[in-house]
């Protein structure tokens, strides 16, 4: 995963609630079992007027001309409801954005941007929109005001780990904590089918 | 002291990161055709193994085809590549398929209590939102995306902190015709799409232990759509008893664990939330999102514009009385037996009106088509109008390949309502089974309790 530090650029406004995942990348946008070719797909029912000729609307704002290399992406209350969908965040990425700043965001979406080095900030986001705004992730800061962020979650993204490994490292204690667990809850373990 | 998810939780941290998360052990997961092959091959590319196949089951339900005589090939176009890559996938790995013509297939919310897959105090995973079903059986049951499903399946563990606690307190009892789903619409209604903020919510209360165990998967369903990190259930007798025997479960629950699944009387939440569910009347969306619901004898409210327009609906126009097009029984939500047997009941002896265009019930497993069908109910279904179908997610989405023709307003047992879940320009109102059998049989949408004779 790609270190995640500081950025800068323009904040494209998408001022609404409850953007769901079902819209950021419909169903029938994921044609493969891949992880790529979705940032087609991102917003398309929004941001086409006929989405099999994908006839862009003018006036959806990824459409709009200040938009055109922007990272940041502004949203409204519960950001990301809706499906579990990591696609969503695939989508987001390939298209070219590697942070959102929301009013809030629905949980397994934040859990999905984290994993994929892409930034969730909870924060009001009204007074950024269409502005060029600057974060800082060491310093917590967006433009100057400071945001909240786990700690585990802040040292994953500004180092860019790969989880899975950090975790196999701690193997042993894993290992421990299973065999005795296996004697305190044995029917959690099941047997290895034929 | 400690509340329910607090005790599920401190019985599952194998250990402590540097920075104050924890590291907790996942002891079922579950995967679908959907998704799972990104997963597994994405691991496979990593050279990393399943760290214990034998606790990660596979479902096939998302895609697959639900008409009569199916097989891997699917109405979704390209869709058998994802059945057939995640089948492969899966037998590589040694895990449980619960393949597309097996006894066992279902949607996997309703099939992992069926085979005693959840238990009462474990914690499941599973890269889908509607994970949080299964919470009803005292489960710490969540939805998760795909790269965390690769790091359950790794290490057998997630990192994360411990989500915030929220308890709702669901007293009073629910009146004649008024369901768990009617529930779950008037608690989102109230408190809105995001009132759950994180949390996860235990749901307590006379209200809550008078419903059977579909009735509590249906609330713990839509704790998702409250924006809650997952919703829980504690395990009481009946919960037990559900379970017990089942293919993948213990005979008995005799351990102390299982009998301190509670929250403590002196438990502290970070929010408590309380409802009073004698006053809930059958529920129906008007809008795009499920906190746009409202009572079935209410008016359309001066909602968001984008909203109201998409919904193609005025403010102040009564809700019951819109014409529908399409009816759908089906989905995690609502469609276990006692669903089906309730839908039927208001459907017996009468037919969907001329006007609905289409009309589907999807059973949620093959074991409820089967028990349905041992009861006739799938008569009743097709004398009444409605096709009867193999079980799967169907069309709760639109996955391209079969859909309601363009622009219909459905009346729909399902969890969504957002613009186009069920397809381009398709209108969702989310209600009851027996509000969309109502609503089927009068061609609008319809009160359940003036169908007469059919609720007592
Ligand atoms: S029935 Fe619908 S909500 Fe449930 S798992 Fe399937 S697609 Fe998701």
């Amino acid at each position: 995963m790609t270190p995640f530090t500081t950025l800068t650029s323009i904040a494209i406004p998408l001022l609404r609630d409850n953007v769901d995942t079902d819209t950021i990348i419909p169903s029938r946008e994921m044609r493969s079992t891949g992880r790529t070719g979705l940032a087609a797909g991102l917003f398309a029912p929004w941001r086409y007027l006929d989405v099999d000729s994908r006839l862009p609307d003018p006036d959806f704002p990824i459409n709009d001309p200040r938009a055109a290399g922007a990272q940041i992406l502004l949203g409204g209350d519960n950001f990301g409801c809706g499906s579990s969908r990591e696609h969503a965040v695939w989508a987001l990425a390939e298209w070219g954005i590697n942070a959102v700043i929301a009013a809030s965001f629905a949980p397994i979406f934040k859990a999905n941007c984290l994993r994929n080095g892409l930034l969730p900030i909870e924060f009001p986001p009204a007074a950024f929109a269409w502005r060029e705004l600057s974060i800082d992730l060491a310093a917590q800061t967006v433009n100057g005001h400071h945001f909240a962020i786990d700690p585990e979650t802040k040292t994953m993204l500004l180092e860019g780990l790969d989880v899975i490994a950090l975790t196999l490292q701690s193997h042993a204690v894993i290992d421990a904590w299973e065999a005795a667990d296996r004697k305190a809850r044995p029917w959690v373990y099941l047997e290895p089918h034929a | 002291m400690a509340t329910l998810v607090e005790k599920i939780w401190n019985a599952h941290r194998a250990a402590a990161t540097s920075s104050g998360a924890d590291v907790i052990a996942i002891d079922r997961i579950f995967l679908h055709e959907r998704t799972g092959a990104a997963a597994l091959k994405s691991m496979a590319a990593a050279g990393r193994p399943v760290r214990d196949p034998a606790r990660v089951f596979v479902g096939m339900d998302h895609i697959v085809d639900t008409r009569p005589g199916r097989s891997d090939q699917t109405l979704m176009p390209g869709g058998q590549s994802f059945i057939t890559e995640t089948r492969e996938a899966a037998r590589a790995a040694g895990l449980t398929i619960f393949d597309v013509t097996d006894r066992d297939q279902g949607i996997a919310h309703v099939i992992s209590p069926e085979l005693g897959i959840v238990l009462p105090g474990c914690t499941l995973v599973a890269p889908d939102s509607h994970t949080c079903t299964q919470g009803a059986f005292g489960s710490l049951a969540w939805g998760i995306g795909s790269s965390e499903a690769e790091h359950a399946m790794v290490t057998g563990t997630l990192r994360l902190s411990r989500p915030k606690t929220m308890r709702i307190r669901l007293d009073g009892r629910l009146s004649v015709g008024v369901t768990a789903k009617d529930l779950a619409l008037a608690l989102l209604a109230r408190f809105g799409a995001a009132g759950g903020a994180g949390h996860a919510v235990e749901y307590t209360g006379s209200a809550v232990a008078a419903l059977d165990l579909d009735a509590r998967m249906t609330l713990c369903n839509m704790a998702t759509e409250f924006a809650a990190f997952t919703g829980i259930i504690a395990p009481d007798e009946a919960a037990f008893a559900a379970l017990a025997g089942r293919r993948y479960a213990p005979q008995v629950f005799d351990s102390p664990y299982w009998q301190s699944l509670y929250s403590d009387p002196d438990a502290a939440f970070n929010a408590e939330l309380s409802f009073d569910a004698s006053s809930v009347a059958p529920m129906v969306s008007w809008g795009t999102s499920p906190e746009h619901s409202i009572a079935v004898t209410a008016t359309v409210p001066q909602g968001p514009a984008r909203a109201l327009e998409y919904i193609g609906l005025a403010p102040g126009t009564p809700i019951a009385g819109t014409p529908i097009d399409v009816a759908f029984i089906g989905s995690c939500t609502n469609s276990r037996l006692s669903d089906l047997r309730r839908a039927a009941t208001l459907l017996q002896g009468r037919h969907i009106a001329p006007g609905i265009r289409r009309a589907l019930v999807v059973p949620g497993s093959s074991a409820v088509k089967r028990a349905a069908e041992a009861e006739g109910l799938h008569h009743i279904f097709a004398t009444a109008g409605f096709e009867w179908r193999e079980s799967g997610c169907s069309l709760c989405f639109y996955a391209g390949g079969e859909g309601f023709s363009p622009g219909s307003r459905t009346i729909s047992s399902t969890n969504r309502n957002f613009e186009g879940r069920q397809g381009p320009g398709i209108r969702t109102h989310i209600a009851s089974p027996e509000t969309v059998a109502a609503s089927a049989i009068a061609g609008v949408i319809a009160d359940p309790r003036n169908v007469s004779g059919a609720l007592t």
